[in-house]
């Protein structure tokens, strides 16, 4: 039997919707500063009316429903996955305001794909967007990548356990520290460093190029931002290809695997275990992963002659193979250039690699590399099983910072996920083929947009139809919360409806 | 029979006619025909390809001369032998890799603030240019301004906008001012 949610639990969800919002109210003013600074006038006019409307739906929210109580499971995935819909719809005033986006729909789509760090977008004359603007696209990512609501975390709550639901909410299953809270802290802790050490060597690289100091450093730090979140977006429309630098490319290289990480690692290898990245499953299968990919875009783009020399295909092949395998989507050559020139077999080596991504309780999109160890240790043992005598006993076990035996529940749940990406992954593409766009292509685009990406081979672009927009919006979400949060909001609206 | 025809007093055979058309042809198809051509390319060049033509056909493009029209956004990437320009035709961005004395010709580099030059360059298309690591670009032989930049008219206050900003302040300031009445 279905009950019907009670006032009481819309009264705790708004409470801690309105928090998140008020933060995303806050974070809005550092553009509008930017644009202040820069002197971008109307920029700072669509950055303030952006705050303030995040600031007067968040304030009346905590105003009305304010709650003493703390949430329980169903209230904080419920919240968890209305906030990414409701920064999605602010953060896309300001960029809608632009008069860069065609349709309030197209901002949607792009504010969705900076907050999930996918890097799809539908902009329009992107050189001649305001730096505030700009900043704002690259924040957006900065911010979706260590969870909206772990900003809420680290600033507004102080309850544990509350913060542990939310922080699950949020597609986050393992703690860095003892407490959901220091771990949030420690997310940040640890983006700020590599912030100032990513943007430091980028600006370096970027004036040894020819750029001026100023542009070196606002394009350096949009870039860190979107690397190490592995997000994709950047300030001019050739992305990556736009610098024509090997240095600058390498270090994205470096910046886009120190995203795919997991912050556990980052830990480990913080407190001086590094050891630990040669025994950890999650590096060892990421390593093997993309090595395979590799192999089939080396095949299929030697087979071709694609790519003639050992460095074109390091620089075309292995990067966008690396940007593809930790969700990031940066791209050193032209989106219709995958179709058009790629063959099947290099193709299918890129799909493979975004749709696996990096590790968990990282940035990546993505099934994740560990969802797959899981289900070759399970696989193996299963086989190993069969082929051992009855009495044997075989036990799942692997290293993971520490060693772990896998439980049934543990291995259930990788599976239903896997499953899950893979029925995402496939929707998207029936979708856009209905539509008339080739298989492959749609699949290509729906791996990307479901895993968080942000690669494309054209068929993502201003003039796609409205209907194809929201199912990649809906495909970018799912893939960032990985369906338990969301399903459990549609459980709520189907027993508000059909509940007692 | 030889028909003979009057021209000026002096009478000129059948043979003859065509003995000076033929020089005539020649004259036009082998000297006053190139020489036209070689003028006319000094000054004019030929039809401009756009980047998603050479985008989606780079292959058949691969290693022609193109004239490529657009303008200039971003940085001007000055490097140890030449310098990185990239055009944008508002169908999409190309790189363009320049001498430096070609640099000299551009004045303004488009963003928010400025509108960029608007060039005609012409040079050799790359698919996957060797020199540059397998990037699609132009390597520009010449380069004609056709239009010249300036600052952009983007400057002037949206006075819409600051009347909403107006309001939603005034909003904001009532709903915090609840708040504090609500709490107490």
């Amino acid at each position: 039997m279905l009950l019907k949610p009670q006032i009481k639990d819309i009264k705790i969800t708004s409470f801690y919707l309105g928090r998140i919002i008020l933060g995303l109210g806050l974070v809005l003013i550092i553009p509008c500063l930017f644009a202040v600074l820069n002197q971008e006038i109307n920029p700072a006019l669509d950055f303030a009316i952006s705050s303030a409307i995040a600031l007067i739906a968040g304030f009346l929210l905590i105003t009305f429903c304010k709650s003493k109580e703390e949430l329980n499971w169903m209230q904080a995935m419920g919240m968890v996955s209305l906030s990414w819909i409701a920064a999605m719809f602010l953060g896309a005033i300001p960029l809608y305001l632009s008069g860069h986006w065609a349709s309030y729909l197209n901002a949607c789509f792009d504010a969705m794909s900076g907050f999930a760090t996918c890097g799809l977008t539908l902009v329009e004359d992107l050189a001649h967007l305001s730096r505030a603007h700009n900043l704002w696209r690259h924040l957006m990512m900065f911010v979706g990548g260590q969870g909206i609501v772990i900003i809420a975390l680290s600033l507004f709550v102080r309850s544990s356990s509350g913060a542990f639901k939310i922080y699950v909410g949020e597609a986050r299953e393992e703690k860095v520290m003892p407490s959901v809270i220091s771990t949030a802290r420690f997310i940040w802790l640890v983006s700020l460093v590599y912030l100032i050490l990513g943007t430091t060597t980028l600006a370096s690289i970027l004036t040894a190029e020819g750029f001026s100091l100023k542009s070196a450093i606002f394009h350096s730090s949009c870039i860190f931002m979107a690397a190490f979140d592995t997000g994709g977006f950047a300030p001019q429309s050739q992305n990556i290809a736009y610098y024509h630098s090997f240095a600058f490319e390498i270090t994205c290289m470096v910046l886009m695997i120190l995203g795919a990480l997991n912050f556990k690692l980052h830990y480990a290898l913080w407190s001086g275990n590094r050891r630990e990245i040669i025994r950890n499953i999650e590096t060892t299968t990421f390593f093997i992963t993309v090595m395979c990919a590799f192999l089939l875009v080396v095949i299929g783009l030697t087979k071709e002659g694609t790519y003639p020399a050992g460095l074109m295909l390091f620089r075309k092949g292995f990067f966008q193979l690396i940007s593809a395998h930790s969700g990031t989507g940066y791209m050193t050559i032209f989106a219709p250039q995958f179709i058009k020139e790629w063959p099947v077999f290099a193709i299918l080596g890129i799909i493979a690699a975004m749709g696996l991504g990096g590790a968990v309780c990282s940035t990546t999109g993505g099934i994740k590399v560990l969802r797959l160890s899981i289900f070759l240790k399970t696989l193996g043992n299963e086989i190993k099983k069969i082929m051992l005598p009855r009495s044997s006993v075989v036990t799942d076990k692997l290293h993971h910072v520490k060693d772990m035996v896998l439980d049934e529940r543990q291995v259930r749940m990788a599976l239903l996920i896997f499953l899950m990406y893979l029925g995402l992954y496939g929707i998207g593409a029936v979708f856009a083929s209905l539509y008339g766009f080739p298989f492959l292509a749609s699949l290509f685009e729906s791996v990307s947009a479901g895993a968080n990406v942000g690669l494309s081979c054209g068929i993502i672009n201003p003039s796609l139809p409205a209907l194809l927009k929201i199912i990649y919006i809906l495909q970018m979400w799912f893939g960032r919360l990985e369906f338990i949060a969301i399903f459990t909001l549609f459980g709520v609206l189907i027993a508000a409806v059909k509940g007692r | 029979m030889i028909k003979v025809s009057k021209c000026q007093g002096i009478k000129v055979s059948k043979t003859d006619i065509k003995i000076q058309d033929l020089f005539k042809n020649l004259f036009f198809y082998f000297i006053l025909l190139p020489f036209a051509f070689c003028i006319l390319n000094l000054n004019c060049y030929a039809q401009s390809i756009s980047s998603t033509e050479l985008i989606e056909n780079a292959k058949q493009y691969d290693g022609k001369t193109v004239t490529y029209t657009g303008e200039v956004v971003g940085e001007v990437m000055l490097r140890k032998t030449g310098a990185w320009v990239n055009i944008s035709d508002e169908e999409g961005v190309i790189g363009v890799w320049m001498p430096f004395e070609l640099i000299d010709e551009i004045a303004y580099k488009g963003d928010y603030k400025t509108i960029g030059d608007w060039i005609e360059i012409k040079g050799i298309f790359h698919r996957a240019c060797p020199e540059h690591g397998g990037d699609l670009d132009i390597h520009a032989q010449s380069l004609r301004k056709m239009k010249s930049g300036e600052p952009r008219e983007n400057m002037i206050i949206d006075q819409t906008k600051k009347k909403v900003l107006f309001w939603l302040l005034g909003v904001l300031c009532i709903v915090l001012i609840l708040r504090i009445f609500i709490r107490k």
